[in-house]
């Protein structure tokens, strides 16, 4: 599989009163063509400013890339110039955001929101990119599109305006799709709306799409590989059905457990949810070694030094935990 | 003769009724937008009925616009009653002027959704515990400085944490602090209004364990509003699922989950994603096309019928009643049948086959 985008030890850092605040430590992954990529993490992980990242969108000051290389095709986005950047974003990668009612701009209608990419990065006269707009709201759904290209984002529902935006984030033919939480803010009928739309469109246009989430449940349905981040690390990757059949981090283990579900009330008496202690730790307390060790069953001395990502079997299935240096230890203590 | 000495109450008798909303009705009118036409009305709530028991917990889910959080402050008398009633106990709320639902309140609470904004920042958060004990004028300064200690202990704070401000916690925090303010009173119901949507997925699992804590160990009663099905499997006792101001069905947690009866419930359920169902779950996936109606001018038939994948003319012609269609089982669909002695509805929940193995 070509690798379309490669993310090599990015480190995002913010200067606050408190000093410089360091919120991607270190975060490598790969993205291949016409794959979906789930990230996944509780908020403030770092799943967010990944994504803003890849865009160029961390705004500068406070934040500074510190490190590392974002490869689109073989081009380093850090090093490109804001003209470089401008042709790439909502042109070669684009991004729906979480909050369908807040990220399209009220004052004009749907129709030029979808037009402006077309008419900026494929150069389309009106009349092409209004007819080319009317063909996407078609392809995402909306019944009557050609009545609804001339609303306005306050005559239409949360599903159809998060339809609008995959519509302006699809417009040009994306390489890549960014969704951060595209569906948190929808009710569960329209988000199952919507995960069908994206793999319709994935299977049709080839986009690799990285989701960016906190519902395992979603990345069980939309995903073919799994990041899982905790305070500003990649600590477990794999495929999905790695990742979520046989979860190697106590971290991921957890975020997997602590879930309420579906058939519970079956199974007899109710029996309480295994939860995760605490909470993610300030980015003030992280320390040196594992971030997770305060809240870890399994922590122990080794735990003050870093782990590294272990690759399980020698397979592409790696976590960050010192247990997976000896894979017996885990087993025999989870037992 | 001796006489029959009295026999305990046998365990499996239903505990009594502690809440009962009979018919609510919440209209609110919209803004005149032509002097000539009679004023818009949403009917956010459109005759809805039902009852809780004490320690029991009632979840109501719906999706967004379903009325399920306008009933639920109707309940509270935080939403204009249009028409029925709601009682508590033998007290008939929606009767009460405002003095007496104020001595009335402290029999019941609410913890709402955005542990965020539902705590006064500038106040501390022993005092924003406190002040339900002081509004009511409940015990003396001491045995309600005492009575905060013990909340703090008993939500999972450390009493000493009572000076400090909002934002000096976590939002799991928050939601503990919201819970002990709401307990303050000592009241039998509870209304938790989403507690914990707005939660990360790790801290869920702490605060949906403390609640079924407290209501095990209080014998509280919960009137526990959510979208989220898997969560209201795992608490509720009895489920009533709602859709544009009316409940379609009402059951108890197991018949329901088991078998969910109205086209809408079995929609609604298919649509969760599953972490063991994965894209196999999601192919068999029942589709709902489009929005719901608006519910300023409900369909005259069943208000499902323009979505519903298996509507026929006849649905879209009258409102079917709510029928009783096994013991507390209760559904508004004309299509559900009598088969064997059993309900059968007319759409079944796919069965997902197992795609992941997931980790015990």
């Amino acid at each position: 599989m070509d690798t379309l985008l490669k993310v090599e030890n990015l480190q995002v850092e913010f200067r606050t009163r408190r000093g410089a605040a360091l919120v991607l430590n270190g975060v490598d992954f790969e993205l291949h063509a016409g794959e979906t990529l789930c990230v996944v993490g509780e908020s403030g992980c770092g799943k967010s400013m990944t994504a803003l990242a890849l865009l160029g969108l961390i705004p500068m000051p406070p934040g500074r890339v510190k490190e590392g290389r974002i490869l689109f095709q073989g081009e380093d986005l850090l090093k490109a110039s804001q003209a470089r950047l401008r042709e790439v974003r909502g042109n070669r990668i684009s991004m729906i955001f979480q909050e369908p009612m807040t990220s399209l701009n009220p004052v004009f209608t749907v129709g030029d929101q979808i037009a402006e990419s077309l008419r900026l990065h494929r150069g389309l006269d009106k009349q092409a990119a209004r007819d080319s707009a009317i063909d996407m709201l078609r392809q995402v759904g909306i019944p009557a599109p050609e009545r609804r290209v001339d609303e306005y984002p306050h005559q239409l529902s949360g599903g159809m305006r998060q339809r609008v935006m995959i519509a302006i984030a699809l417009a040009c033919q994306p390489d890549v799709l960014i969704a951060d939480e595209p569906t948190t803010a929808l009710d569960v009928t329209v988000q199952a709306q919507i995960f069908d739309l994206l793999r319709a469109l994935q299977r049709d246009k080839g986009t690799a799409i990285v989701l960016i989430t906190h519902d395992m449940g979603a990345v069980a349905e939309m995903a073919d590989r799994v990041i899982v981040m905790y305070a500003g690390r990649v600590i477990e990757q794999g495929t999905t059905d790695q990742v979520i059949g046989d979860p190697q981090h106590p971290y991921t283990r957890g975020l997997i457990a602590c879930l309420p579900e579906l058939g519970s009330s079956q199974l007899g008496a109710r029996v309480e949810l295994q939860e995760i202690a605490g909470v993610v730790p300030s980015i003030w307390e992280l320390g040196s070694g594992c971030a997770f060790r305060e809240r870890c069953p399994h922590a122990h001395d080794r735990c003050d030094q870093l782990p590294p990502l272990f690759s399980a079997h020698g397979s592409r299935h790696a976590a960050a935990c010192w247990l997976l240096e000896a894979p017996a230890a885990l087993e025999v203590s989870a037992a | 003769m001796s006489p029959t000495p009295v026999s305990p109450v046998a365990p499996t008798e239903a505990p009594p009724v502690l809440l009962t909303v009979t018919d609510l009705h919440v209209h609110f009118p919209r803004p005149r937008a032509n002097p000539f036409k009679d004023a818009e009305v949403v009917r956010a709530v459109d005759g809805v009925s039902f009852e809780v028991r004490r320690g029991t917990t009632l979840a109501v889910v719906g999706e967004s616009g379903s009325g399920k959080t306008t009933t639920a402050l109707a309940v509270m008398r935080l939403a204009p009653i249009t028409q029925g009633s709601v009682q508590l106990g033998t007290t008939d709320l929606s009767q009460l002027d405002d003095r007496a639902m104020r001595e009335a309140r402290r029999r019941l609470q609410i913890i709402f959704q955005d542990p965020y904004s539902s705590l006064n920042p500038r106040q501390r958060v022993g005092d924003a515990v406190r002040a339900p004990l002081d509004l009511m004028k409940i015990g003396t300064a001491e045995e309600r400085t005492r009575r905060v200690d013990e909340l703090f202990t008993a939500v999972g704070l450390r009493p000493e944490q009572k000076n400090l401000f909002p934002h000096q916690f976590s939002g799991g925090q928050r939601q503990r602090i919201n819970i002990a303010r709401a307990l303050a009173t000592h009241p039998e119901l509870v209304v938790c209004d989403e507690p914990v949507s707005a939660l990360d997925i790790a801290i869920r699992a702490q605060i949906l364990n403390l609640l079924v804590k407290l209501q095990r160990e209080l014998g509280l009663t919960y009137l526990f509003i959510s979208h989220d099905m898997a969560v209201v499997e795992h608490i509720c006792d009895e489920i009533a699922v709602m859709y544009l101001g009316q409940i379609v069905e009402r059951a108890p947690r197991k018949a329901f989950f088991a078998r969910p009866l109205h086209p809408y419930s079995v929609a609604l359920m298919s649509a969760v994603p599953d972490v063991r169902g994965g894209r196999a779950r999601a192919a068999q996936r029942i589709q709902l096309s489009g929005d719901p109606p608006s519910p300023i001018a409900p369909p005259p038939g069943c208000r499902f019928a323009g979505r519903c994948p298996v509507a026929e003319p006849a649905c879209a012609e009258a409102l079917p009643p709510l029928v009783q269609v096994e013991p507390d089982h209760w559904v508004r669909c004309r299509r559900v049948e009598q088969v064997d002695g059993r309900p059968v509805g007319p759409l079944a929940l796919p069965t997902a086959t197992q795609a992941l193995p997931v980790a015990a």
